[in-house]
C-alpha cells in the first residue's frame, strides 16, 4: 500500500480558466524550434546547417561540455534557420517540417534485458536526455554521474495545471516502460509522486500518494519529504510526460516528441487539450482560441507561476505542457486601489474581503505587480506556502549575499526556482525570487565546477 | 478620474531623468502611486502577483491603531476636564482631545516624511511607507503635553538615526518609534515623566480653559504604584487624578492617564483582532508577550517584597504602555524574531523584561519601551539560533 504524505503548506489559487478533458483542434505547426534558453546548466554547438534535411531524431545541437548530450530535431523536414543574438548567442534552431514526419529509427528495445549504460546510451542518442534534470542546480542531468534516486511527479498542481490522468490516457504502456528505462539508470529507487486517490498505476517503482495543496506536485516539494537531498548526493527528475516519451522510444524505436498541450486562461474561447509536437509555434496553438477584446493579454508558456511569456511567434517551452493567457492589466488605472475595500481582488491575506467569498470562487488575475519592490518587510509569508524542511527567507538571503556555506547549510542543493514561485506571489515587497535562486544556483555551479 | 490620469501623464516626463522637476521625482513617484495602483507587470518571474502590497499593509496597521487613538483623543478631553470640574459633553470633549492630539500627528509626519522623500529622493529610490505607521504611532507614545519641538527633534533623530542610516524601511534594528520615544525619554526626562505631563490641564487654543481642582493630582497608576512605601503591599489602592479609587476594570476600558494611545485595554485589543484577522500581525508574538509578562508577574508575586512586585498579573498586562506594546510594537515585523520558533522566545522575553524592569527599576515605572527594544536588539540573536538548530537538523540528516 503506498504511504500517504500530507503536505499542509501551500495555496491553491483558484484561476478561472481551467482545461476541460477534451482534444481541441489544432497544433500544426509551420515551423518547429529548439531554443536553447530553455534547458539549464548546457552551452549549444550547433552541429546542423540551414539547408539540411533532416528526420525527427537527427541531431541539430549538442552540448559543449558533453556532447553525449544531444538535442535532435522533433519532426523531419529542412533546417532553415539558426538564429543567433548578441555575441552569436544562439538563439533558436528552426527546422519547417515535411507533410508527413520520418523518423530515424533507433530500433525497438526491450528495456528488461537491457543494461543501465545500454538504457543511458539509447536515451542520449534520441535527444531525450535534456528532459532529465538533476537536483542540485536545476540543470540538465550530467549523464556521467550516478543518481541516488530518480523522482517523478506524476501529477501537476500549480494553478489550471494540465490533468495528467487525462494526458497519459492511452498511453499507459509507454509511462511505464518509460519508468522501467529510468529505473535502470539509477541504483537507488524510482519514486512516483501520484495524487491522492490517482488512478494511476505503476508496477517496478515506488509510488508515494500526496494530498494537499499547490506545490504538492512539485517535485521538489517531493522529494523533500520523501528523502531529502544531502550535500553530495544528486537526485534526478523528469516531467511524467516526458516519461512517456522514453517510453516510446523502447516501444515504437522511434523519437515521437508528440505531446498534449493544455489550452488554459481566463482569456481563452475554447479549453482543452491540443495534441502537437514539442518545439511547436505559439500561434499553432492559440490561433482563434484568444478572446478579441480591447485589453491587452499576456500568453504565457506553462503556468502562471513559472511560466515564460510568450509572443505568437515564439516556441512552446521544452518542458512545457500548458499555455495559459491572461490579461496583462497594463491598461487597467485603478485609482486609489490601496484604500478601496478591494472586493473581488485575490489575495492570501485577509485585508482584502474576498477571503470571505471561499475557495471556490474563481479569480481573473493580471500580470501587474500591484505593487513596489521593497525590502523584505512582513516575516512568515514565504514560509506559509514552503512546504519543505527549509527556511526560504534565510536560504533567500544566504542566496543575496552568496554566502556558499550557508547556502549549503540551509538547503541550496535541494531547491529549484519553481519551488519559490509560490512565496514570489505571495510576497508583500514584490521581490523576484525566482530570478535570485536562478542566478544562486547558477553562480553556485560556476563556483563548484 | 480619467482626467487625472491624463493630467499625471502629460506632466509625467517633466519628473523624469533630465526632466526640470527632475529633483523631485520621487515626490511624484509617491502621489501616483497614492492616486493610482501602479499599471507596471512583471516581466520575469510569477506572472501573476498577490494584491497585497506594502501600502496596504501599513493602511491596515494604521486602521488598527485608530480605535487606540479615537479612544486616546478622547481620553485627553476627559482627563482634562476631570482636571478642571467642568463637563462640556462627549464631542466637545473629544473635539478638545482632537485639538491636542492633532498637532503632535502633523509635526510627527511633516517631520518623517519629509526626511524619508529626501531620503527617497537622494537615493533615487520610491518612497517607503514605513513610517505612515511610525508617524501615528509617535504621537500615541507620548503624553499630552510633550512640546512639539521635542517631538519634532525626536522624530529627525529616530528616522536618520535609527532607520535611514541602516538602509531604510524593512533594515532598521529598532523599533522607530521607539526610538523617538527613548530619545525623548533620555533627553527631556522632565517632560516624560513624573505627575504633570499626562494630563493636560491648561487650554487648547483658547478651548477648555479653567482652574484646576483642589486635589488633583496627575500621577498614573504606574506612577503610584512605584512611588507606594512598603507599608501599602496589600492594601494598595490606585486613584484617579481626583483621588477616587479606580480597579482593573477602569484599566481595561482605558479612562485613566497615561500616553495619548496606550491606556484603553480594550481600544487596543480591537485593534489586536483586526491585526490578526488580516494576518498582519503574528499572534505569536502578541500571545507570547502577554504570557511573558503574566508568568514574570505571577512570580513577583510570590516575591512580594514591594508593592510593584504585589500588582497582579492582569493589573500589570493592563496597565502602561503593555498592552499597545505588546499588539503594535513587539509585532512589528522588522524589529522583531522573524523565525517561528523565535517569535515565542521573542515574545516572552519582551513580556517578561517589562515587568522585571518595572518590578526591580525604581527609576523607570514603564518598562515596556525599554524592554522592546532591548529584545530587538537580541532578535537577530534569537533567529540565528533557531536557524543553526534547522541546520543542525539538516547536517544530523546527512549523517545517518
Amino acid at each position: 500500500m503506498a504511504n500517504v504524505i500530507k503536505i499542509k503548506k501551500g495555496l491553491d489559487i483558484n484561476l478561472k480558466g481551467k482545461a476541460s478533458d477534451v482534444l481541441l483542434s489544432g497544433g500544426k505547426s509551420d515551423s518547429y524550434a529548439i531554443v536553447p534558453d530553455y534547458y539549464n546548466g548546457i552551452v549549444p554547438k550547433v552541429v546542423a546547417k540551414v539547408g539540411d534535411k533532416v528526420k525527427a531524431g537527427s541531431v541539430l545541437m549538442i552540448d559543449k561540455n558533453r556532447p553525449e548530450i544531444k538535442f535532435v530535431s522533433p519532426v523531419s523536414g529542412e533546417v532553415t534557420a539558426v538564429n543567433r543574438g548578441e555575441k552569436r548567442k544562439v538563439l533558436s534552431i528552426v527546422v519547417k517540417p515535411d507533410a508527413q514526419i520520418e523518423y530515424e529509427d533507433f530500433g525497438k528495445k526491450n528495456v528488461a534485458s537491457l543494461k543501465g549504460e545500454e538504457v543511458k546510451e539509447a536515451i542520449l542518442n534520441a535527444g531525450l536526455w535534456p528532459f532529465i534534470k538533476q537536483r542540485p542546480y536545476d540543470i540538465v542531468a550530467i549523464p556521467s554521474e550516478a543518481p541516488r534516486d530518480i523522482f517523478v511527479s506524476a501529477f501537476y498542481s500549480a494553478p489550471l495545471a494540465p490533468n495528467f490522468e487525462f494526458i497519459v490516457k492511452g498511453q499507459e504502456a509507454d509511462f511505464q516502460t518509460g519508468l522501467d528505462a529510468l529505473a535502470k539508470l539509477t541504483a537507488g529507487k524510482v519514486y512516483v509522486g501520484l495524487r491522492k486517490g490517482s488512478a494511476i498505476s505503476v508496477k517496478g517503482v515506488e509510488t508515494v500518494e500526496f494530498e494537499g495543496p499547490h506545490p504538492a506536485g512539485n517535485v521538489g516539494v517531493q522529494i523533500n519529504n520523501v528523502k531529502p537531498i544531502n550535500k553530495g548526493e544528486t537526485v534526478w527528475v523528469i516531467n511524467p510526460d516526458d516519461v512517456i516519451l522514453i517510453g516510446r522510444l523502447f516501444n515504437k524505436g522511434i523519437a515521437d516528441f508528440t505531446r498534449l498541450v493544455a489550452i488554459t486562461g481566463s482569456e481563452t474561447t475554447e479549453r482543452g487539450y491540443i495534441k502537437t509536437i514539442a518545439g511547436c509555434t505559439i500561434e499553432s496553438l492559440v490561433a482563434g482560441k484568444i478572446l478579441q477584446g480591447d485589453q491587452n493579454i499576456r500568453v504565457i508558456s506553462g503556468n502562471v507561476l513559472t511560466g515564460t511569456k510568450v509572443q505568437n511567434d515564439s516556441y512552446l517551452g521544452a518542458y512545457d505542457n500548458q499555455i495559459t493567457v491572461i490579461p496583462e492589466g497594463d491598461d487597467n488605472n485603478e485609482f486609489f486601489g490601496w484604500a478601496t475595500p478591494g472586493f473581488g481582488k485575490y489575495s492570501v491575506s485577509h485585508s482584502f474581503p474576498t477571503w470571505l467569498a471561499g475557495k471556490n470562487k474563481e479569480y481573473v488575475i493580471d500580470a501587474r505587480i500591484k505593487g513596489g519592490k521593497r525590502a523584505m518587510i512582513m516575516s512568515n509569508e514565504y514560509d506559509s506556502v514552503f512546504p519543505m524542511d527549509i527556511m526560504p527567507e534565510y536560504l533567500l538571503k544566504a542566496i543575496i549575499a552568496f554566502d556558499i556555506d550557508k547556502m549549503e547549510n540551509l538547503g541550496i542543493y535541494e531547491v529549484a526556482p519553481e519551488d519559490f514561485a509560490l512565496c514570489e506571489f505571495v510576497d508583500t515587497s514584490k521581490i523576484e525570487l525566482q530570478k535570485i535562486v536562478r542566478n544562486g544556483l547558477n553562480l553556485l555551479y560556476k563556483e563548484m565546477n | 478620474m480619467k482626467a487625472l490620469r491624463n493630467y499625471l501623464d502629460k506632466i509625467k516626463p517633466n519628473f523624469e531623468e533630465g526632466g526640470k522637476l527632475a529633483m523631485f521625482r520621487s515626490v511624484f513617484d509617491g502621489f501616483e502611486t497614492f492616486l493610482f495602483v501602479p499599471n507596471q507587470t512583471s516581466k520575469s518571474g510569477v506572472h501573476i502577483h498577490d494584491c497585497m502590497d506594502s501600502k496596504r499593509t501599513m493602511t491596515m496597521v494604521i486602521i488598527a491603531l485608530l480605535p487606540a487613538l479615537l479612544f486616546g483623543m478622547y481620553n485627553v478631553g476627559y482627563q482634562h476636564n476631570l482636571a478642571i470640574g467642568s463637563d462640556p459633553g462627549f464631542l466637545m470633549t473629544f473635539i478638545y482631545g482632537f485639538l491636542a492630539v492633532l498637532p503632535k500627528i502633523i509635526v510627527s509626519y511633516v517631520v518623517g516624511l519629509g526626511i524619508e522623500f529626501t531620503v527617497a529622493q537622494w537615493k533615487k529610490e520610491e518612497i517607503q511607507e514605513g513610517f505612515l505607521v511610525s508617524g501615528i504611532l509617535i504621537p500615541m507614545i507620548v503624553p499630552v503635553d510633550t512640546p512639539l519641538w521635542m517631538i519634532a527633534v525626536a522624530t529627525a533623530f529616530a528616522v536618520i538615526f535609527a532607520k535611514e542610516v541602516f538602509g531604510g524601511t524593512g533594515y532598521n534594528v529598532f523599533n522607530v518609534a521607539l526610538v523617538t520615544r527613548a530619545f525623548l525619554f533620555f533627553a527631556y526626562p522632565a517632560a516624560m515623566s513624573g505627575d504633570q505631563v499626562f494630563v493636560r490641564t491648561s487650554d487648547t487654543f483658547g478651548m477648555g480653559a479653567g482652574q484646576v481642582v483642589d486635589g488633583f493630582t496627575g500621577a498614573t497608576p504606574l506612577g503610584q504604584i512605584a512611588i507606594a512605601g512598603k507599608d501599602l503591599i496589600g492594601s494598595f489602592q490606585a486613584t484617579d487624578i481626583l483621588g477616587q479609587p479606580i480597579s482593573t476594570m477602569d484599566y481595561f476600558i482605558g479612562l485613566i492617564p497615561g500616553s495619548i494611545g496606550e491606556t484603553s485595554v480594550l481600544a487596543i485589543l480591537i485593534g489586536a483582532v483586526i491585526l490578526l484577522v488580516t494576518k498582519i500581525a503574528s499572534w505569536k508574538t502578541m500571545v507570547s508577550v502577554f504570557v511573558g509578562g503574566a508568568v514574570t508577574a505571577l512570580i513577583f508575586n510570590m516575591i512580594g517584597t514591594t508593592v510593584v512586585m504585589s500588582v497582579s498579573p492582569l493589573d500589570h498586562l493592563f496597565l502602561g504602555g503593555f498592552a499597545f506594546g505588546a499588539v503594535f510594537m513587539a509585532t512589528d515585523p522588522v524589529t522583531s524574531a522573524r523565525t517561528e520558533t523565535g517569535k515565542y522566545i521573542y515574545g516572552f522575553l519582551v513580556g517578561a523584561m517589562a515587568i522585571i524592569i518595572r518590578a526591580l527599576n525604581p527609576g523607570y515605572p514603564e518598562g515596556m519601551m525599554l524592554a522592546i527594544l532591548l529584545m530587538n536588539v537580541f532578535a537577530p540573536l534569537i533567529d540565528y539560533y533557531v536557524v543553526e538548530a534547522n541546520i543542525n537538523r539538516r547536517l544530523k540528516r546527512a549523517m545517518k
